[in-house]
């Protein structure tokens, strides 16, 4: 508003300029009004500049333009902002509505056209005219009177209804208008402009004043203004094209384009001004006026289109359906000719309809007779078809009644006490009173395969033998035939003696005689048959073994034990051949007798129907002779001749011939039975014969073999369908037996449906599965005496082999040539018994009312309804239907249900059960069977990668095809599987540590699997990034920050972000290390000086090994050292095999200061906490010297070239774990290089001259440190330790407190470690003080040095670091820190700090000291544990890991902070301000410095120690120390040759065999004082050579570290021609298996 | 080319992310990712894109255009872990924070041929009115720590979202071999490729 002010300001003055530069000509009004048309569009001010300036005429006409478009254009954006004021101010715009609304009847385009049809159009426009008119006179007063106190009100921002605003509605308003409401003051302006115009026309020579004024004043002139002018004149003619044009307009709204398209408005427009063109097309400066439209021009403002009510109606009715609320009649809604049809009068039962309002009703019955097939709602009754009334009268629920008066019973809450609801109805009822459940007993003895995919022919030809041998057996048991022919005798004798009996004739001896007779002949029939049953299983006994004797034969090996003798019984063969022929003649004249007999009945029958034949022929020619006679009745008789001409002749019946007989009966004996004479064969079946030894069969039988022992056999019990138990795996035998000899006590709350016994049978990763169904056994049969029964099954799977094994289901042959092909399918025998066992006192186990019939019992169980109905009823089903058909019941009556659904279940229709299962639609959605999910490669591949195997886990891009996956994927999978329970030997070395490795592996397995359930457990800040809500602390740092300086002179560091791991990939996390300084490296041996003898450390508790400080070897050549330098160190930082190195610095104490970055790559490229945690990678950081050999031969080139050689020599290593870093998120600190004991060829040397103060400290302790800073970039969050409530066994009130004695420390001090509670082994928690507890150490390490307490304490600490180190973030991902109890420790020989230090302290307790176990952070490991002793008046701090200790004030002491001591009755937390181990005061006394757990508030309650009462150790068996140090030593070498493919290695057997002699005393003496002469030694016996080595000391664990170990040093780098390598390994057995091993690895140079 | 069995089959994508309606923003800018299986593998294109800054079409029905392209051939052997698009949309706030403006994803269609989808976005909410109002003042609204979560169902239960907008992107979808690998993902009834627009 300012601006518009000043703008205006601007305008007033230039204006007043003008009006005094100007004669009197120009009128004040018109002035005036230029100065309100300014005020209401703007600034004109550039206009009159520009218009000033204007000189002829023609750039007057262009600048006019110009100017014109410009207002248009600045109008437009005025309108634009117009409609934008608009939501301000709603007051006044309320008031200039209702202006508006008074001048709306006047406005011809609001009306709807219906209505304004009406109105005459003359009468209108005259009326229109009328009020424009006197508008515009009261304007012009208006405007006379008011002119500056409108514009007053214009400013002072619409406090009023500003006229301003009015305007503003109008001038929008006005467009629209047009003609009918033209604007007075602004057309009375117009006129005397255009009357100026003209008269400057006709002076020709507008002065620049004039042009000015005249533009200005022009730029609001509307056409229609002109004609609004000229409308009185010419109101005729307008007035059709003001039709035309509302005629346009309603055009528009019937196409209901309210908002008015611009182009269509343009066009419109455009139709509009052509006549007003032509009306002033005379005036040339009238025309400027149109060109270009604006805005305005176009819009159309009117009021919404409005549709009669009416109107609409009608549309509506069109459309729009009401259905009446008359009653349909009846006739309408039932098909026609039709009578309605009431059932319920009939007699048929219509259930009670649910009440609906009657006009609801016929609405509906309305609207559904209006649909085409509405009358198929109808019933024939013509009513709505409904169903009845679900609503039931009587309450189904029982009511309640409250105790309590004012509890809504419904919601009211009772208590009762929880039941044990075991048995509901489908349980066996009653069983709850009972005391005992039901037990069956399932015996399942074993398998035994008759045929199998696996059996090789002979396979299949040996059980054929045994099953016939079984066959054999069975019925040589029987002896069928034996008994038949036994009988036969008794029979013959019976018929003898009543043919004996000739004078006894009765008429019963008779009959007697008949019936022996006929049943001697089934008797010898059946008897016949068992012979020559009984003979042809001997052949084909015979025949099979002969078989398989060729078989042998052809296929050169023997398969199978099976063998068959054939035992001959030699007999009498006369006595033999006497009783053949009795028999014979027996049978032959039995036989004859019967054919006597019935050639007899024949002959007999014959002779009868002779007779008859012999009268129907005599009939017959009597009846020719007839016919003769009478050839009329030739016809009528022919039939009759015809029927009985087919009378046969009867045959005489033939006798039968004795001798054919007897060749029958022999033929038949020689068939069935053996030759007289010949020996009795007996069969005999052993299994003697050998078998073919595999290694000596050839491929496709060692490949069948080698499957066979894969295939393992195991079994599930399923009893009514759900697996009860299964038996243990067990492999196939080759004899394709299988033994399980296993009793399942089933004890069942279930009713027995079923019982399923599956075998499967996994070969590889195939698994098979075939299922035998037991029979529920009797009541009667209880266990104890039922024989176990053997139950066929068979398997139809197909199954082929590319080996000797035949298959299943696949034709085969044992001919050669392939014929005779035989298809068999796997079958078997399962030896088991099912029975109801017997209870301790006697009592059998069956279920009381088992002894009923099943099926009623299910039955009654399924219908309740039954039951109100009662037994009796129930007992005869048959009756109640016949009943119910004869009552006639309404089926369809609900109440009847229950009655007709038993009626329908005796009549035999099957009938649904009443229950559901939840995935009984599963089979459907099966996209393949089972079998084939198991057989695919593919399914298994993509189900193991889901399960997130390890070793499948991210595999990508599964192959889709079962060909492209290669059985390899999954063999080291399967190894896995198998090794878990194979110990492997071979790569372990040692079998105790496999069975650990096995152990760990398991524990492992099972906390991980644990961990992988929370794994999926997300929280917000994982998914959601977001700022925490700043506190006031942090918006008064942010505000002290914005005043901070911004490169401050001492900056710190800033905390960095922290980055969930999820989301990271390969390439993103780099490892940083800083290499910062070291101190104490060890020095070249300086030329041709001796060194000081070591000045031994001024500790006080004793005097440790000082590194060796070897003489200066008299054979040294001094050519070596081109430098004078005494050692140039470097680092290397190997991490992942990256490899990384600062620059070379000089001297022992160099300072490098320099960053080197390491990718990590995460294994599998899986970033989850849970790998990263697990990643057992470690950065090694090895400290180099390099040495530079000048190479140069010839002296005199020295000054032309440079020839050097640059070796590297190892110093020494630090060594840190990745899970370390990952867990600390950052390393800083000064660590101990790990330096071997002997460096050949360097010295530690002293800086004697600079013993100062910082010095002093440092030479207290020996070896080389380096300052490092380590850290992750980005910083990755570590892994939260899973915090899970693991049980405990502990008081309840020892947990409480130690609960409140964390929380209260942890209040004071967030950063220490509280440890009063530790995991054990079994995931219990066990309270720390139990750990302690003094136990004796070996006592081979205490009879070592007898007289000194100091030197066993270090060997004991010793022995204690010799115990292999295994992190437990490592073995257990992070998830919880797991406490080992000493034996548990000895046994698995891993562990991490808090197992070394519990044992230390121990031995520590148990050798009489004072010790502690201290918890504490130390420098490379993080949270620790160490142990502190109290000797001689001091405090000595023991690294059990490394065997180290530290006094209390030793700079180097890794431990930098302690939080807790325990021991073993108290637990103590530092409550001393510091806690750096210098700083703190050890006396645990004094409570506020250490902040005791049990006081005298909370005594220590006595807790039992989880320890053992003593350890046991076993003698480490030295002759296993030294294979083992032949095989490192063997592996090792060979190792060393790998690493150097490019070079030959030699080795030098003189040095090795000199090295290994020197291990052993380095092993004695910790690598001390040895080393001096050792160097001496050597380098006398092998003065010609320059040797670099030095030897490693390691604890054994396994074989990869120490190949690791030897590989980061480097040695064998060396590419030297000529170099000779020596190695010695020394295996130093110490009690339990403890393995000390040394390796000492040199390399020699040939001096030259 | 052999004429055996394919081993893997290819799914094409081509198409653009057209527009976007957010009511109450402006200037707004969108990226986009693929979130796919172990099993498929990019062949060939774009996996990941980031658009102009777009402003808001000032007729009445206010929308972003963006017509970003995209194109990207996968390869796989199993229709498990189908891809899905992932979009992102981000713009300045009031003091200029580039802030994000919603999230959402979709599967790529898996019939061939012209499809349209209309994906709505949503951001995570605050956890506290507080937040709400310093994330605000701050600019630092709070962010899915991937947007890639949007296409998965994990961990989704412990965040609340807010719905702000749509997003509409149209694809054109090629597959090759997928009929002769088993997986039959037109409809029979069809004879030739669907034009749906869903």
């Amino acid at each position: 508003m300012a601006s518009m002010d000043n703008l205006r300001e601007k305008i007033k003055s230039k204006r007043k300029a003008l009006q005094a530069s100007l004669a009197v000509s120009s009128e004040v009004t018109d002035t005036r009004g230029l100065v309100v048309e300014e005020i209401e569009n703007g600034t004109r001010l550039e206009n009159a500049t520009i218009v000033e300036e204007i000189q002829n005429e023609d750039e007057q006409v262009e600048n006019l333009k110009r100017t014109m478009k410009a207002q248009r254009q600045r109008r437009k954006k005025m309108l634009i902002d117009d409609v934008g004021l608009h939501p301000e101010g709603s007051i006044q715009e309320m008031n200039v509505i209702t202006h508006r609304q008074r001048t709306l009847p006047s406005l011809p385009e609001t009306t709807p056209r219906t209505s304004f049809a009406e109105y005459s159009m003359r009468e209108k426009m005259r009326e229109k005219l009328k009020a424009a008119r006197s508008k515009a006179q009261s304007a012009i007063r208006q405007e006379e009177a008011s002119a500056p106190a409108r514009r007053l009100t214009r400013f002072k921002d619409q406090e009023s209804v500003t006229r301003f605003d009015t305007e503003v509605d109008d001038d929008e308003m006005r467009r629209p208008r047009g003609d009918e409401s033209p604007f007075p003051s602004s057309r009375v302006r117009f006129r005397e402009i255009a009357n100026k115009a003209k008269r400057e026309a006709q002076d020709e020579l507008p002065s620049a004043e004039t042009t000015y004024n005249f533009f200005t004043f022009n730029f609001d002139p509307e056409p229609e203004e002109t004609e609004a002018e000229t409308i009185k004149e010419k109101q005729p003619e307008t007035l059709p094209k003001i039709d035309q044009e509302e005629e346009e307009e309603e055009e528009h709204d019937e196409d209901g384009e309210e908002s008015a398209v611009t182009k269509e408005v343009e066009e419109e427009e455009e139709e509009e001004d052509r006549p007003l063109v032509k009306d002033n097309g005379e005036d040339e400066d009238d025309y400027l006026f149109i060109i270009g439209q604006t805005a305005r021009d176009f819009l159309v403002v009117k009021a919404p289109d409005y549709e009669s009510y009416h109107s609409q109606r009608q549309k509506d009715r069109k459309f729009l359906f009401t259905p009446s609320i008359l009653t349909v009649s009846t006739s309408e809604k039932v098909p026609e000719n039709m009578q309605p049809r009431f059932l319920e009068d009939e007699g048929i039962y219509v259930g009670e309809r649910p009440k609906v309002s009657k006009s609801n009703q016929n609405i509906l019955e309305n609207r559904l007779l209006k649909n085409e097939e509405g009358k198929k709602w109808f019933g024939s009754d013509g009513r709505i078809i409904a169903l009845a009334n679900p609503i039931k009268r009587t309450q189904t629920r029982p009511s309640m009644f409250s105790l309590h008066e004012k509890v809504d019973p419904a919601i009211e809450t009772l208590y009762k006490k929880a039941e044990k609801s075991m048995y509901d109805n489908r349980y066996i009822a009653g069983s709850a009173e009972l005391q005992g459940h039901f037990q069956l007993d399932i015996d399942v003895a074993g398998i035994a395969f008759t045929h199998h995919p696996m059996f090789s022919r002979e396979h299949v030809l040996a059980s054929k033998l045994s099953q016939l041998y079984d066959q054999y057996l069975f019925r040589q048991q029987k002896n069928l035939a034996n008994l038949y022919s036994d009988k036969l005798c008794a029979l013959r004798n019976a018929v003898k003696n009543i043919t004996d009996d000739r004078h006894v004739k009765s008429s019963v001896a008779q009959r007697r005689l008949m019936e022996y007779k006929s049943e001697i002949r089934t008797i010898r029939r059946m008897c016949h048959m068992e012979q020559e049953k009984d003979w042809t299983l001997l052949k084909s006994l015979a025949k099979v073994w002969k078989d398989i004797k060729s078989l042998r034969e052809f296929q050169k090996f023997t398969n199978t034990p099976i063998k068959l003798h054939l035992r001959r019984q030699e007999i009498n063969r006369k006595a033999d051949e006497i009783s053949y022929e009795c028999e014979i003649q027996t049978e032959v004249a039995e036989l004859l007798e019967d054919y006597q007999e019935e050639y007899k009945n024949k002959m007999e029958e014959y002779k009868i129907k002779y007779e008859e034949w012999k009268a129907w022929r005599k009939a017959k020619k009597a009846k020719k002779k007839k016919n003769k006679s009478a050839d009329e009745q030739q016809v009528d008789d022919a039939e009759e001749s015809s029927i009985v001409e087919e009378f046969p002749k009867p045959d005489p019946p033939e006798q039968v011939d004795v001798l054919l007989i007897e060749q029958q009966v022999r033929a038949t004996a020689a068939r069935i039975r053996r030759k007289p004479g010949e020996p009795v064969l007996a069969p005999e079946l052993s299994m003697t014969a050998t078998v073919t030894p595999t290694s000596q069969c050839p491929r496709g039988e060692q490949l069948r073999r080698q499957d066979v022992q894969r295939s393992t056999l195991h079994t599930k019990v399923i009893f009514n369908n759900k697996e009860v138990s299964r038996t243990s795996s067990r492999t196939l035998a080759s004899d394709f037996k299988v033994h399980f000899g296993q009793i399942f006590n089933v004890q069942i709350v279930n009713w027995p449906e079923s019982i399923k016994i599956q075998i499967f049978e996994t070969v590889g990763i195939s698994t098979t599965k075939v299922e035998v169904f037991v029979p529920i056994p009797e009541t009667s049969v209880l266990t104890g005496s039922v024989p176990i029964e053997e139950i066929e099954f068979s398997s139809d799977h197909r199954v082929m082999f590319d080996h000797e094994g035949v298959g299943s289901g696949v034709p085969f042959s044992f001919e050669a040539d392939g014929s005779n092909k035989l298809t068999l399918l796997t079958s078997g025998k399962l030896a088991c018994c099912v029975s109801w066992a017997v209870s301790e006192d006697g009592v059998p186990l069956v279920p009381p009312i088992f002894e009923q019939n099943i099926g009623i019992q299910s039955a009654l169980k399924h219908m309740d309804a039954i039951l109100s109905i009662g037994a009796s009823g129930l007992t005869d089903t048959k009756k109640l239907a016949k009943w119910a058909a004869e009552s006639r019941l309404d089926p369809n009556d609900p109440s009847n249900t229950a009655l007709m659904q038993l009626i329908m279940s005796t009549t035999g229709e099957a009938q649904e059960k009443d229950f559901f299962r939840l995935e009984q639609l599963q089979e459907e959605f099966n996209f393949v069977s089972e079998d084939d999910f198991n057989k695919s490669k593919r399914f298994r591949l993509l189900q193991l990668r889901n399960e997130e195997v390890a070793e499948f886990h991210n595999y990508k891009q599964v192959p889709i095809l079962d060909r492209e996956i290669s059985e390899k994927i999954f063999q080291e999978y399967e190894k896995k599987h198998r090794e878990k329970d194979v110990v492997d030997m071979t790569s372990h070395l040692d079998p105790h540590r496999a069975l650990v490795a096995r152990f760990l592996q398991k524990v492992r397995d099972s906390v991980v699997s644990r961990f992988l359930l929370a794994k999926h457990h997300h929280v917000l800040s994982d998914m959601v990034v977001e700022e925490a809500v700043p506190s006031i602390s942090m918006l008064g740092i942010s505000l002290f920050k914005l005043t901070e300086p911004r490169r401050p002179l001492r900056p710190q560091r800033k905390e960095r972000k922290k980055v969930t791991a999820q989301n990271l990939s390969d390439g993103d996390i780099n490892l940083l290390v800083n290499i910062i300084r070291a101190y104490d490296i060890p020095i070249r041996k300086p030329i041709g000086s001796k060194l000081p003898l070591t000045s031994r450390s001024a500790r006080s508790i004793n005097e440790t090994f000082s590194t060796s400080q070897m003489p200066q070897s008299p054979t040294q050549s001094h050519e070596w050292f081109t430098n004078q330098t005494s050692v140039r160190p470097f680092v290397e930082v190997s991490f992942q095999r990256t490899i990384r190195q600062t620059a070379t610095a000089e001297g022992p104490n160099p300072n490098w200061n320099e960053e080197l970055e390491l990718p990590f790559r995460a294994p599998n490229g899986n970033y989850s906490t849970a790998n990263l945690q697990s990643v057992t990678d470690e950065v090694f950081i090895n400290v180099f010297d390099e040495v530079i050999y000048d190479v140069l031969e010839d002296d005199r080139e020295r000054g032309s070239g440079v020839h050097t050689r640059i070796e590297r020599h190892w110093l020494g290593a630090v060594q840190i774990p990745f899970s370390t870093i990952y867990s600390q998120s950052r390393l800083d600190g000064t660590f101990r290089i790990n330096t071997p004991p002997v460096l050949l060829g360097y010295s530690k040397e002293r800086n004697l001259s600079s013993e100062r103060g910082w010095e002093a400290v440092r030479s207290l302790s020996e070896g080389s440190y380096l300052s490092l800073f380590i850290t992750i970039e980005p910083h990755l969050v570590p892994g939260e330790s899973a915090n899970e409530k693991f049980e405990t066994q502990e008081d309840e009130k020892l947990l409480q407190r130690a609960e409140k004695f964390q929380k209260e420390v942890k209040q004071k001090f967030p950063n220490r470690r509280c440890v009063t509670l530790a995991t054990d082994l079994t995931g219990k928690l066990v309270f720390v003080t139990r750990f302690i507890n003094p136990l004796f150490p070996p006592q081979e390490l205490l009879d070592a040095f007898p007289n000194d307490l100091e030197a066993t304490t270090e060997l004991v600490a010793r022995y204690v670091s010799l115990m292999p180190f295994l992190p437990d973030s490592i073995s257990f991902a992070g998830i919880c820190d797991l406490w080992c109890t000493s034996d548990q420790f000895l046994n698995l020989l891993a562990g991490d700090e808090e197992e070394h230090a519990v044992l230390l302290c121990n031995y520590f307790l148990a050798m009489g000291k004072k010790a502690w176990l201290m918890i504490g952070t130390a420098i490379p490991e993080g949270p620790t544990a160490y142990v502190l002793t109290y000797e001689q008046k001091q405090y000595v701090i023991w690294n059990s890991t490394t065997g180290q200790y530290y006094g209390q004030f030793d700079a180097f002491c890794p431990l930098q902070s302690v939080s807790c001591l325990v021991s073993a009755d108290n637990v103590w937390f530092n409550m001393q301000k510091y806690d750096t181990v210098t700083r703190i005061h050890f006396d645990t006394s004094k409570s506020n410095f250490w902040k005791p757990f049990f006081s005298r508030s909370f005594p220590f309650p006595g807790l039992s120690s989880v320890q053992p009462e003593e350890l046991v150790y076993r003698r480490t068996d030295k002759a296993a120390a030294v294979e083992l140090q032949d095989k490192i030593e063997k592996i090792l070498k060979e190792k060393i040759m790998e690493w150097r493919p490019r070079h030959p290695t030699r080795w030098n057997r003189y040095c090795t065999s000199t090295l290994r002699q020197f291990l052993p005393k380095l092993e004695l003496s910790n690598g001390a004082e040895v080393g001096i002469d050792h160097c001496a030694e050597l380098q006398s016996l092998l003065g010609d050579y320059r040797i670099s080595g030095f030897p490693i000391n390691l604890s054994f664990s396994e074989l990869r570290p120490i190949v690791e170990a030897v590989h980061s040093t480097g040695v064998h780098n060396t590419v030297i021609p000529h170099v000779e390598f020596a190695l010695a390994v020394y295996v130093h057995p110490y009690p339990n298996n403890v393995l000390s091993v040394w390796i000492y690895v040199a390399s020699l140079v040939r001096n030259r | 080319m052999f004429t055996g069995k394919p081993s893997v089959f290819l799914l094409m994508v081509n198409g653009q992310i057209e527009s976007a309606d957010f009511p109450e923003f402006d200037e707004l800018y969108c990226k986009y990712s693929y979130v796919y299986g172990h099993d498929w593998a990019p062949t060939t294109g774009l996996e990941e894109g980031i658009s102009q800054i777009t402003s808001k079409n000032r007729d009445c029905n206010q929308h972003f255009v963006w017509n970003f392209p995209m194109e990207i051939t996968f390869k796989s052997t199993n229709p498990f872990g189908w891809p899905q698009i992932v979009v992102s949309v981000y713009g300045a706030d009031l003091f200029g924070n580039d802030v994000v403006r919603g999230y959402g994803g979709v599967h790529v269609p898996t019939t061939p041929g012209r499809h349209k989808r209309t994906i709505p976005m949503f951001v995570p909410e605050s956890s506290s009115k507080l937040q709400k109002f310093t994330s605000w003042l701050m600019g630092r609204r709070p962010e899915f720590t991937d947007p890639k979560v949007v296409a998965q169902g994990e961990g989704r239960e412990v965040t609340r979202v807010l719905s702000q907008g749509y997003v509409t992107i149209s694809f054109n979808i090629v597959t090759k071999d997928l009929k002769k690998l088993g997986y039959d993902s037109i409809p029979t009834n069809s004879h030739n490729p669907v034009l749906s627009d869903v």
